[in-house]
């Protein structure tokens, strides 16, 4: 349970954020209070209890498999960070 | 004229004593003027706005109005808007303009109400504050170093200074309710699904819903007609009949059993809270209503159960957020996998970065079952508690929050004092049920000002109409609803 910097440091990258060391420290002590308030779960017996997702019992609906969207490509596409010839650009992923 | 209800200056717009335009203007002016300090709205568009108010006096004129048609309505910066600027209150979303309407921004739209602006919140409605907004915290009105509450403290603070007619918010939490209640407003959390949560920027999506802040119930019984309704754009939208949440309201409260959860009395609420939160009661027998004393045992749970779960979904939600297609992105970064990681670390704040890494935690293998599925348990008991409470009452009635409006600063550096704010209205979230916070009187601060408190009532699934009968019936017979914070005029 008792967490330490490089959990951290390994949640964060799970989580795709970069943090510094020092961040990590910091996080750390919040992260290890909160967790402390989480823990006080552990002291119920749920043993048979069927887990609840959702508030409504009620199942997901289905529809006809057509499209429903419109081509906006153009209008998405002008509030991305970078862009060319219609596509999203990335740094190189293949070599 | 600014204190006036949407009831008030939808009838002096219907009757042509005043325009739209007129209004909006007022309004605008007031914001000006106010907001400057105030800071509930984050961003204004005054031509969209008034071309809006322009569009309503058209109707007006030519006898096509409904109920809000005209009215200036804030609206949180968590809904996309078509053109407008969307935040979330984050960094991330600082330069985002919607490219399409959420659902609620259209149903207000097609009602022909004024969009007056965007309301600050707590960064990706994470907070109680509204301390974690990218874009500065919010005053609240009654004392300016206070905080409104949140996450929904812009919308808050817009309302109680005067600055909009109404707003709109959104609770995952508690994050309509106890700002509500900071701000000596009312407002309420529809029961889930009621309300579409398509164009919602989604926090914590089996927990979050969208509903009204406004002066009274009657103000809120109006917004529901408008808000609530089937979306088959959203997949937990429910598909019921359209209700008319005014039908009810002048219902006499005889025979009401009102539940009064120990819990909600117990250790842990301020002393001045339950003074007035007691009167209030008093005031309902008064009216009728007859007290039952009911228990909803697992209520301490429900923080540790919320901060499982909604982070777990919050982590999953936000892993949009990854600057390639829309919000922020850092402007060094290596390969791929570094511009994920710098533009999430640049974009999100500290709040918001706890609660994913909480989420990821929660989730990763080996803990799955220890706190993801033990929290998704303990939730079915806690529903159990309201489940097995609704059948000794009507309706449950408590504090919203266990204190008044705490002091800027003072929670903002510990997360679990934070979120002990919240003790008494996430079960409501967690169960999926309707809860509402109404303005149930003031309680002095020690520097000499008047804070407000909220009364919480708690409602059976889909029983809106009910609860709204419930506070409109109190509003009658007190004026606490009606009060301004001094220094707004």
């Amino acid at each position: 349970m008792s967490l330490n910097s490089a959990d951290i440091k390994r949640i964060a990258h799970l989580a795709r954020i970069e943090v510094s060391d020092a961040e990590a420290d910091a996080t750390l002590t919040k992260l290890t209070g909160i967790l402390g308030l989480i823990e006080q779960m552990q002291a119920v017996d749920t043993k048979g209890i069927v887990p609840m997702s959702h508030s409504q019992d009620v199942t997901q609906r289905l529809r006809e498999d057509v499209v429903t969207e419109i081509n906006q490509r153009e209008l998405f596409q002008s509030i991305a960070p970078a862009v060319e010839g219609g596509l999203y650009l990335v740094p190189k992923v293949i070599e | 004229m600014i204190n006036k209800s949407l009831k008030q200056l939808g009838a002096m717009l219907q009757s042509k004593e005043i325009s739209s335009v007129e209004l909006t203007q007022e309004f605008l002016n007031r914001i000006d003027r106010l907001n400057p300090e105030i800071n509930a709205f984050i961003t204004l568009d005054k031509d969209k706005t008034l071309a809006q108010a322009k569009h309503a006096d058209s109707l007006l004129a030519a006898g096509k109005g409904t109920a809000l048609t005209g009215l200036p309505i804030g609206q949180k910066d968590i809904f996309v808007a078509k053109g407008w600027r969307t935040t979330c209150g984050s960094k991330m979303l600082e330069t985002f303009i919607g490219p399409y309407d959420a659902d609620i921004i259209e149903r207000f739209d097609a009602a022909g109400a004024v969009n007056l602006g965007k309301t600050n919140m707590d960064e990706f409605a994470m907070g109680s504050s509204n301390e974690t907004s990218y874009f500065g915290k919010v005053q609240n009105p009654w004392d300016r170093s206070r905080v409104p509450g949140g996450s929904s403290g812009g919308s808050a603070a817009a309302v109680a200074a005067r600055l909009c007619a109404a707003a709109t918010g959104t609770d995952t939490g508690g994050s309509i309710r106890q700002p509500a209640s900071l701000c000596g407003l009312s407002g309420l959390k529809p029961t889930y699904g009621l309300a579409s949560r398509f164009g919602m920027i989604a926090f914590a999506s089996s927990l979050d819903q969208s509903g009204p802040m406004a002066k009274s119930c009657e103000d809120m019984a109006l917004m529901m007609n408008v808000i609530t309704g089937f979306d088959k754009r959203d997949s937990t939208s429910l598909n019921r009949e359209k209700e008319d949440y005014t039908r009810d309201l002048s219902k006499p409260l005889a025979g009401l059993k009102v539940g009064l959860p120990k819990e909600y009395f117990a250790e842990g609420l301020g002393a001045d809270v339950a003074k007035a939160v007691n009167e209030a009661i008093a005031e309902y027998k008064k009216l009728g209503a007859q007290i039952v004393d009911i228990s909803l045992p697992n209520t301490k749970l429900s923080i540790p159960v919320y901060y499982v779960l909604a982070p777990a979904e919050a982590s999953s939600n936000l892993s949009r957020f990854d600057g390639v297609r829309y919000g922020h992105r850092a402007k060094e970064y290596g390969d791929l996998m570094d511009m994920y990681c710098k533009s999430r670390a640049e974009g999100f704040g500290a709040e918001v970065k706890r609660r994913i890494l909480i989420g990821a935690y929660v989730l990763s293998a080996g803990y799955y079952d220890a706190y993801y599925i033990k929290a998704q348990q303990i939730r079915r008991l806690i529903a159990q508690d309201f489940e097995n409470a609704f059948k000794q009452c009507d309706i449950i009635m408590g504090p919203t929050a266990p204190s008044t409006a705490f002091k800027a600063g003072e929670k903002a550096d510990d997360p679990v004092a934070m979120y002990l704010q919240d003790i008494y209205t996430i079960a409501v979230n967690l169960a999926g049920l309707p809860g509402m916070s109404i303005p149930a009187g003031f309680a002095p601060s020690e520097d000499g000002k008047r804070l407000p408190v909220g009364l919480q009532i708690i409602g059976n699934y889909f029983d809106e109409a009910r609860m709204l009968n419930v506070g409109h019936a109190y509003q009658q017979v007190t004026d606490w609803h009606t009060q301004m914070p001094e220094g707004i005029e």
